[in-house]
């Protein structure tokens, strides 16, 4: 116990700020972004996510968004694991046509207004797998889109700056 | 047709239906492992192949089937890992292995039975008519025995698949899994692209994985090519390759840690792969270097101070490592969820034919990385990781072992850079064959044939990915453990889903 604690300390606080959504011209801000979560949605922002057929590459940078550097939940974002408490769809990949239904029930199983987040060159439609017999190639194919994040893979700063301008757009 | 591999003694032999099985039944008795087994329309009868991987290197088989023929031999009982592969190959080409399991594996919905993908003359893709029938999983009977279904979409931040548990109480009796929903039409794709332009897709078949499918696929290209990329290029494919498996190898031992209950290790452990990535992202170019390695070498280089710079993340990275295995390791109630959790003993990860980190913890030898003909590592003396108790512990105990040693080889790869381009040139005209490129990537030896026609354009191109092999041994794994150590057995395992569905 401590070796954990003693490590703990050692490491320090290593959180960053945020980025600021690309519109705004407000200075980016851990309390900043919090406040504004709370003015629009008056909560924390709730994310499901859904790999619609990415490599993987997608998620690894979602996933670094949990590390300490990014730490999302200390933002007021929280991933869940049920569509029907999640506030915004966060999707990667070309969406292959076997994950299309999945990805439309997780889309109708949410509450309304619900908000599309595509991820990663794929989602957006210039990633390299194209339209094919699996593949719609795009995620505009298949839902209504919010924001689009490019990058192969997006990093975890344009993922968080996406997310903020989606919110945004709510407002 | 000229078949090479470049790193790896290659025997090659075709064989008509009565030589397969005689050839199998030689891999078996010599215990080489099947490491692929796919196929490619000739345009006049399916050439089905397989390639094992022995002690004495690569055996590769072509099966060439008469022009309409559909069937084959199957190896599945000589070789359990080959049963999925049949069942991939049967939807790709329409080619069945005879005795195979007759359920569809990589077709789901999106094409009719009787359309394949891959068939020269298949055309556009038709409409699929009606509802599609549900998955006959295997169902469990007996009293008290309920399912548990699951995914494609799961809980956490994870690729798609579904896995049926068949439980009674909290134990599981059995796990089936059902994959191909991360289906891109990757192959299909590949054909007809030119080969240069084939490597960014190859990388992407697995982002994760992407350095030594770029890597494998580029030593396959380059062998077609007459090409050997210059030392430095080498080590610093080397270095990359290290890199990747140590950022793998640390979000995993934080994530497992997390499974079991241990966010701080997540924190820790997730908080050293950022570092990892950001030092990628200022020496190679990106937080993950998917499109470094590119064919007759890399296209990065390293000056002094990027040298300096990694070397001295290597030392810091090692040292934090030593204080979290030490806090992991002395952890009862970490070590407690770890131990005796999702077995696979030794014996049956042979029976199954694993191959990889996974068999590593298994008590299977092999890493390619050993091999004396693969450069630059041939000069390194990697010391490979091993353990016999199969569990999760065991798995996580080569993970750090590995990660310990990746970090000693790239403090050695850095000191002994050898001087000189990273990249030779490229020739202009490259002559047509099947090449076969092997690499030790982080989950284990990556494959990728290659097979070029006349004008330097891919006529088939297979990769493969040894989460084929290991999928099935996972449904092994969590017989007899209870429901809520499947996520922590599953992260143990970290397979590939893209990797896999192609």
């Amino acid at each position: 116990m401590w070796k954990t604690l003693k490590q703990i300390a050692r490491a320090g606080r290593i959180s960053e700020r945020p980025p600021a959504a690309t519109d705004a011209p407000v200075e980016s801000g851990e309390a900043r972004v919090r406040d504004e979560l709370l003015r629009v949605l008056g909560r924390a922002l709730a994310v499901r996510v859904v790999d619609a057929g990415s490599c993987n590459g997608c998620e690894l940078e979602i996933n670094a968004l949990a590390n300490p550097y990014y730490n999302l939940e200390g933002l007021g974002i929280h991933l869940v694991a049920s569509p029907r408490h999640a506030d915004l769809l966060l999707v990667t990949g070309p969406v292959t046509r076997h994950m299309e239904e999945a990805l439309r029930r997780t889309w109708e199983a949410m509450p309304e207004p619900r908000l599309v987040v595509a991820a990663g060159d794929c989602a957006c439609g210039r990633g390299v797998f194209d339209q094919n017999y699996a593949c719609h190639g795009s995620l505009a194919a298949v839902l209504p889109v919010d924001v689009s994040v490019g990058g192969c893979p997006p990093t975890p700063s344009d993922l968080v700056q996406g997310l903020l301008q989606a919110v945004r757009r709510r407002a | 047709m000229r078949v090479m591999a470049p790193d790896i003694a290659l025997r090659q032999a075709s064989v008509d239906a009565n030589g397969w099985i005689s050839f199998a039944k030689s891999m078996a008795a010599q215990s080489s492992r099947l490491l692929a087994l796919w196929g490619h329309d000739t345009g006049t009868g399916i050439d089905v192949r397989a390639c094992w991987l022995g002690a004495a290197g690569l055996d590769l088989a072509c099966l060439l089937l008469a022009p309409g023929a559909q069937q084959y031999p199957g190896l599945h009982e000589l070789f359990p890992a080959a049963a999925r592969m049949q069942r991939g190959l049967r939807d790709m080409l329409g080619v069945h292995a005879i005795g195979m399991d007759a359920r569809p594996w990589l077709r789901h919905d999106a094409w009719p039975d009787g359309w394949y993908p891959l068939r020269i003359d298949a055309g556009s893709v038709p409409t699929v008519d009606g509802v599609a029938a549900p998955y006959p999983f295997v169902a469990v009977d007996g009293e008290g025995v309920h399912e548990i279904p699951v995914g494609p979409v799961h809980a956490g931040v994870i690729e798609p698949g579904q896995f049926r548990f068949s439980v009674i109480g909290e134990k599981v009796l059995r796990l089936e899994q059902r994959l191909g929903f991360t289906h891109k039409g990757l192959a299909r794709r590949l054909r007809g692209m030119s080969a240069v332009e084939g490597r960014k897709l190859a990388a992407r078949a697995s982002g994760d994985n992407a350095v030594a499918l770029s890597w494998a696929y580029c030593r396959a290209l380059e062998a077609l090519a007459g090409v050997d990329p210059p030392p430095r290029g080498v080590h610093l494919r080397a270095l990359l390759l290290e890199r990747e498996r140590l950022a793998n190898h640390l979000g995993d031992l934080g994530a497992i840690a997390n499974d079991a209950g241990f966010g701080f290790a997540l924190a820790q452990f997730s908080r050293l792969k950022e570092d990892l990535l950001r030092r990628n992202a200022q020496v190679f170019g990106a937080r993950y270097p998917m499109d470094v390695v590119q064919p007759g070498g890399v296209c990065v280089d390293l000056d002094v101070a990027a040298r300096d710079m990694l070397r001295h993340q290597g030392g810091v990275l090692a040292s934090e490592l030593a204080r979290l295995r030490d806090i992991v390791d002395q952890h009862e109630g970490v070590q407690d969820r770890f131990r005796t959790t999702g077995r696979v003993p030794a014996d049956l990860a042979s029976r199954l034919g694993m191959l990889g980190l996974v068999a590593r913890a298994s008590g299977q030898a092999g890493d390619l990385r050993a091999l004396p003909t693969w450069a630059p590592y041939a000069s390194l003396g990697v010391r490979v990781a091993a353990s016999s108790d199969g569990d999760v512990a065991a798995r996580v105990s080569v993970r750090f072992d590995e990660a310990e040693e990746s970090l000693r080889l790239c403090r050695l790869l850095l000191d002994g850079l050898p001087p000189g381009p990273v990249s030779g040139p490229w020739p202009a005209h490259v002559a047509p064959g099947l090449a076969l490129g092997l690499v030790e990537g982080w989950r284990g030896p990556t494959l990728v044939a290659l097979q070029l026609g006349a004008d330097a354009c891919i006529v088939s191109c297979h990769l493969h990915d040894v989460s084929w092999q290991n999928w099935p041994a996972l449904e092994w794994a969590v017989i007899n453990d209870i429901v809520p150590d499947f996520p922590l057995i599953n992260k143990s395992f970290n397979l590939s889903y893209s990797g896999h569905d192609l």
